[in-house]
């Protein structure tokens, strides 16, 4: 039977982006938008990744879900074009506040038990605006299954999830069974380029798009668990003493000095 | 917000003493259960909890919670979450602080999820706000490009605090404490997850997260041959080498070698970056050092405005004259 997988996904302002193009609007304390696309978030292209892997080796499918309020639909359809069968978007208002990774988790288990669940659900460590590592071990948590974190290699054998996950001095070697939630990370390795003719058979897929209206929801659970009192852009008050000697070589030589003149070493 | 009273800690214990980053989040806790005048408590879990027990005490907790049971003498996150929901639900805390470790980056979401309650996480820094009660986190986002401040709205507030965010509690033998034994009934069956190997590939020598002098190595390296010069520069000054993500994606060096948000937190007293722009991901992971020196060809890497020493120049001139010159000093 076919491994059912599910991937959560989520769009962000691109943090690639030039640090000085960082702004923050402090009235509404949000980051002002860039000049330019938002991106899938690297950790969960990864995921998205690490689902195919899965799907090249054993019969297996793939719906990627993403929650939003505005969703950039060419950025959002890379997963399809790189070989995820399904796309499915929560686009709502509510999510305006993501940093209340309660509501986002209890949304998207939602929608995943309306999907018929799954047997794998793959996610990103993180994402790169907030930052939480929270929402993808909340919904493990909702859904009573077993979480794994920090995965460098996700397989299926025998109905059980074994992961190669991140320790601080190596890795270990994790195994679960099914149905199961995994988080992976860098490590993992590059995410696949879209083939061509997964750029067009995505073109031709339409995604669902589900409001919360459309989803079963606690209405007794749906009070605010995090609020977003500030946003600040820290200030760096350092002044760096630039050594210049005659040519780089000569500067190597000074910078020695220097740091053993002021005690550093 | 149904209030709840009282400061709890979850301890760590491996090891038989209390660890490290648990010291610091007594540091944390002292601070804001006197701005409460509320009482400071910590959590143990394992199966040898005696000598722990009393350095909690020594280093400031009123009371302790000892759980003790065989099935938590080493962390498997079912049995320790089972045994804490059932600890907070007796105790009531109003405020309970984690450490974001390899550990408790996986406990805290589940435990607070688990309560219904929110987390704060990833914290630099927590205070009271006197009126409320309410908890006040200062935490990154964006990658270290802003700093959120958040607050919980449910009891417990939960916070998960950075390691060396806050410095470690003063010992004082002299004070004295309470222990309190909290039996928990656990069986096997809990357990979800099961570890079936354990591999280490860290470099030998000086730990990167305790070395005094890191000298870390990033993209404009070009390739994992440089990092050989970084390793001799280090074995010289005593020290020990990381990298930046970009070269750890590269393949250039595992990825137990990467300083950043997603690696390691390091505060040593020198921090050399060769070739390193220093975006704030990475950034993240190292501000907490004394001093910071950048070599970096790029005069308008935002290394430069971080660091306290630059020079604008290529790697490969400037490193082995530094290394030379350090050679003549020692």
């Amino acid at each position: 039977m076919a491994i059912k997988i599910g991937v959560l996904a989520k769009q962000v302002i691109d943090p690639e982006m030039p640090m000085a193009a960082f702004r923050i609007d402090e009235s509404s304390k949000k980051v002002v938008p860039p000049n330019i696309p938002p991106v899938v978030n690297g950790f969960d292209e990864n995921a998205v990744e690490a689902a195919l892997l899965i799907k090249d080796a054993q019969e297996a499918t793939v719906t990627v879900i993403s929650t939003g309020t505005e969703f950039a639909l060419d950025v959002m359809k890379k997963p399809l074009s790189m070989g995820a069968d399904e796309l499915v978007l929560l686009q709502d208002d509510i999510f305006e506040n993501t940093i209340d990774s309660f509501l986002t988790a209890q949304l998207l288990v939602a929608a995943i038990r309306k999907l018929g669940g799954f047997d794998l659900i793959i996610c990103g460590r993180q994402a790169s605006d907030w930052d939480n590592a929270q929402v993808p071990l909340g919904v493990a948590e909702l859904l009573g299954m077993a979480s794994i974190s920090l995965g460098k290699k996700v397989d299926v054998i025998g109905g059980k999830v074994r992961v190669e996950r991140i320790i601080p001095d190596g890795y270990e070697v994790v195994e679960a069974s099914l149905p199961s939630l995994v988080t992976v990370s860098n490590e993992l390795g590059q995410p696949r380029y879209p083939t061509l003719r997964g750029i067009m058979a995505a073109t031709r897929k339409k995604p669902t798009i589900w409001s919360s209206a459309d989803l079963d929801l606690d209405s007794s659970q749906s009070s605010s668990r995090i609020t977003l009192r500030d946003l600040f852009v820290p200030v760096s008050d350092q002044d760096c003493e630039i050594i210049e000697g005659e040519d780089p070589a000569d500067s190597g030589r000074l910078l020695a000095l220097r740091l053993r003149e002021d005690k550093v070493i | 917000m149904a209030d709840g009273t009282g400061v709890l800690i979850l301890g760590d214990t491996t090891g038989g003493e209390l660890g490290s980053t648990t010291l610091e989040l007594l540091a944390a806790g002292q601070k804001i259960a006197s701005e409460l005048g509320e009482q400071l408590s910590v959590a143990l879990l394992g199966d040898t909890l005696d000598v722990p027990a009393q350095q909690a005490i020594s280093h400031g907790a009123q009371k302790v919670y000892a759980v003790n049971h065989p099935l938590l003498a080493k962390f498997q996150i079912d049995f320790h979450l089972s045994a804490l929901e059932a600890l907070s639900k007796e105790v009531g805390p109003r405020i309970i602080l984690v450490a974001r470790t390899n550990e408790g980056r996986d406990l805290a979401p589940r435990l607070a999820f688990r309560l219904g309650v929110g987390l704060a996480q990833d914290c630099l820094e927590v205070s009271i706000d006197s009126d409320s009660k309410t908890l006040m986190a200062n935490r990154p986002v964006y990658g270290g490009n802003a700093i959120a401040v958040v607050s919980c709205d449910q009891t417990p507030q939960i916070a998960a605090i950075r390691p060396k965010a806050y410095e470690p509690a003063e010992e004082d033998s002299s004070r004295t404490g309470e222990v309190v034994s909290f039996p928990v009934e656990l069986n096997e069956s809990l357990a979800l997850t099961q570890v079936v190997d354990t591999v280490i590939e860290e470099a030998e020598g000086i730990k990167l997260e305790d070395a005094r002098i890191v000298i870390s190595g990033g993209r404009g390296l070009g390739g994992p041959e440089p990092f050989a010069h970084l390793e001799e520069l280090a074995k010289l000054m005593g020290g020990t080498v990381g990298a930046s993500r970009a070269a750890v994606d590269s393949g250039w060096v595992p990825s137990s070698y990467q300083v950043g948000l997603t690696g390691k937190t390091i505060t040593p007293d020198l921090y050399i970056m060769v070739a390193i722009s220093g975006a704030s991901q990475h950034m993240a992971g190292c501000s907490g050092s004394k001093v910071i020196v950048a070599i970096n060809k790029d005069a308008e890497a935002n290394i430069f405005k971080e660091a306290r020493y630059g020079v604008v120049g290529d790697w490969e001139t400037v490193l082995p004259a530094l290394t030379t010159a350090l050679k003549e000093l020692t």
